[in-house]
């Protein structure tokens, strides 16, 4: 796999949230604000640049049964820093993204990477790996936070939209209008893709708990989906 | 007392976990296929989410708060969360087998569960009391359970409709969480006419 594809594949064809299905609590409760979920994009691709670069540099020295609770360490240690950066220079944003930010350290789409690929290959393959993964993310939160922002509150990044300013419907900044745009975007990118993003949803594949779980639950949620 | 039935209700209907604060959004969307299946997860997630309350918030107020390690909330939460979850397989392993077999399988998922972790920490800082916390924990994990078991109904009828190609899977799952969640916000504003 070459650079260019390495970066690249988070963005479009692994995309962590569009196609591969994972850190979907993030993506419906901060898209109601471009600005929220800007920022929400940002802290989760530091933590996940760290993380992922700490993690493939010690790859040979964690052992391997113990290696789920050293990178949920090793993540919440990040997290905690983005916490305090975020709480110290961004009060605003702190305060927009509320409890999503400590709750980055259980984001599925960090462990997963930190599992699927940190620990098996070369810290600049997977800092690489890292800024495209977040840089996926943040462009699909980008995207729905269009949809809900313009739509919802008539509002870009807070400025006016003529028109729409007094047309706006309230619900898609609400709980149920997450749910509607995320189901369309994903009807629209099965659509586009031919189906091959949806046989993957909620399957072991996608899920970084798999090691942990022991697949049990997830064999019996694999038939279920 | 009023006060407790408050924060009951308003866990359980008005601020529902899942439908309205998108926490712990993966196993409702994963695991509410089968009702069965739904309601051990439901019945895991209320049992650890109340364990995960009872051991965090004294840490956070006996430990944390009066040594100025707040900023150590995260990790410590994360790690007694994931702690408490072996223990207690282990635990149920050993002398409660045939609970061990219906809830073991679900308690390894609910470690990296965001709807645990936010429980414990939305609790210190509401600032809640021990009691208030305790019954917050219980009211999120109803609320939990309710929207589960509601939502398996509902897929059960998705199953057997005619859908077309593209929403196939998990997109038309995501419209009926929609209009499920529709329906939650009719909840709002009862709390200030029942009790206001």
């Amino acid at each position: 796999m070459t650079l260019k594809d390495n970066f690249l594949k988070g963005i479009i064809k692994e995309n962590p949230v569009l196609m591969l299905v994972l850190g979907t609590c993030p993506t419906l409760a901060v898209s109601t604000g471009v600005t929220s979920a800007l920022g929400m994009g940002a802290a989760a691709t530091v933590v996940l640049l760290c993380s992922n670069i700490v993690i493939s540099a010690l790859r040979n020295i964690i052992p391997d049964k113990v290696r789920i609770p050293c990178y949920i360490v090793l993540i919440a240690g990040f997290v905690t820093m983005v916490q305090m950066l975020v709480k110290a220079f961004a009060p605003a944003l702190d305060k927009s993204l509320g409890i999503f930010l400590p709750l980055i350290v259980v984001n599925c789409i960090i462990l997963g990477r930190a599992e699927m690929f940190a620990n098996k290959n070369k810290v600049f393959d997977s800092a690489v790996d890292a800024l495209g993964m977040g840089l996926g993310f943040t462009l699909a939160l980008f995207l729905m936070a269009t949809i809900r922002e313009t739509l919802g509150s008539g509002t870009f990044m807070g400025f006016e939209i003529p028109f729409l300013i007094d047309n706006n419907i309230s619900i898609m900044t609400m709980a149920p209008g997450g749910f509607l745009v995320f189901g369309i975007l994903m009807a629209i990118v099965a659509k586009i893709t031919g189906g091959k993003n949806s046989k993957k949803s909620f399957g072991c594949a996608g899920c970084p708990s798999a090691a942990i779980c022991g697949k049990t639950a997830c064999e019996s949620k694999e038939d279920a989906v | 007392m009023t006060k407790f039935v408050i924060i009951l209700l308003s866990a359980v209907f008005i601020n529902n976990y899942v439908l309205t604060k998108f926490l712990g959004i993966c196993p409702f969307l994963g695991v509410s296929k089968k009702l069965n299946q739904a309601t051990g997860m439901s019945i895991a997630v209320i049992f650890v989410m109340m364990m995960a309350t009872a051991v965090t918030y004294p840490i956070q107020t006996y430990l944390l708060t009066p040594h100025n390690l707040s900023y150590l909330q995260t990790i410590v939460f994360i790690l007694v969360i994931a702690a408490l979850v072996q223990l207690v397989e282990i635990i149920l392993k050993r002398y409660i087998p045939s609970l061990h077999k219906s809830l073991g399988v679900y308690l390894p998922l609910i470690t990296t569960n965001c709807a645990v972790l936010g429980v414990t920490i939305l609790n210190i800082d509401e600032g809640y009391t021990f009691a208030e916390a305790m019954i917050n924990s219980l009211g999120s994990g109803l609320g939990f359970f309710l929207a589960m078991v509601m939502f398996a109904g509902v897929r059960s009828v998705i199953e057997g409709a005619d859908i077309p190609k593209a929403f196939r899977g998990l997109p038309v799952t995501l419209v009926a969480a929609s209009i499920t969640s529709l329906s939650f916000l009719g909840f709002s504003g009862v709390i200030e006419n029942l009790f206001g």
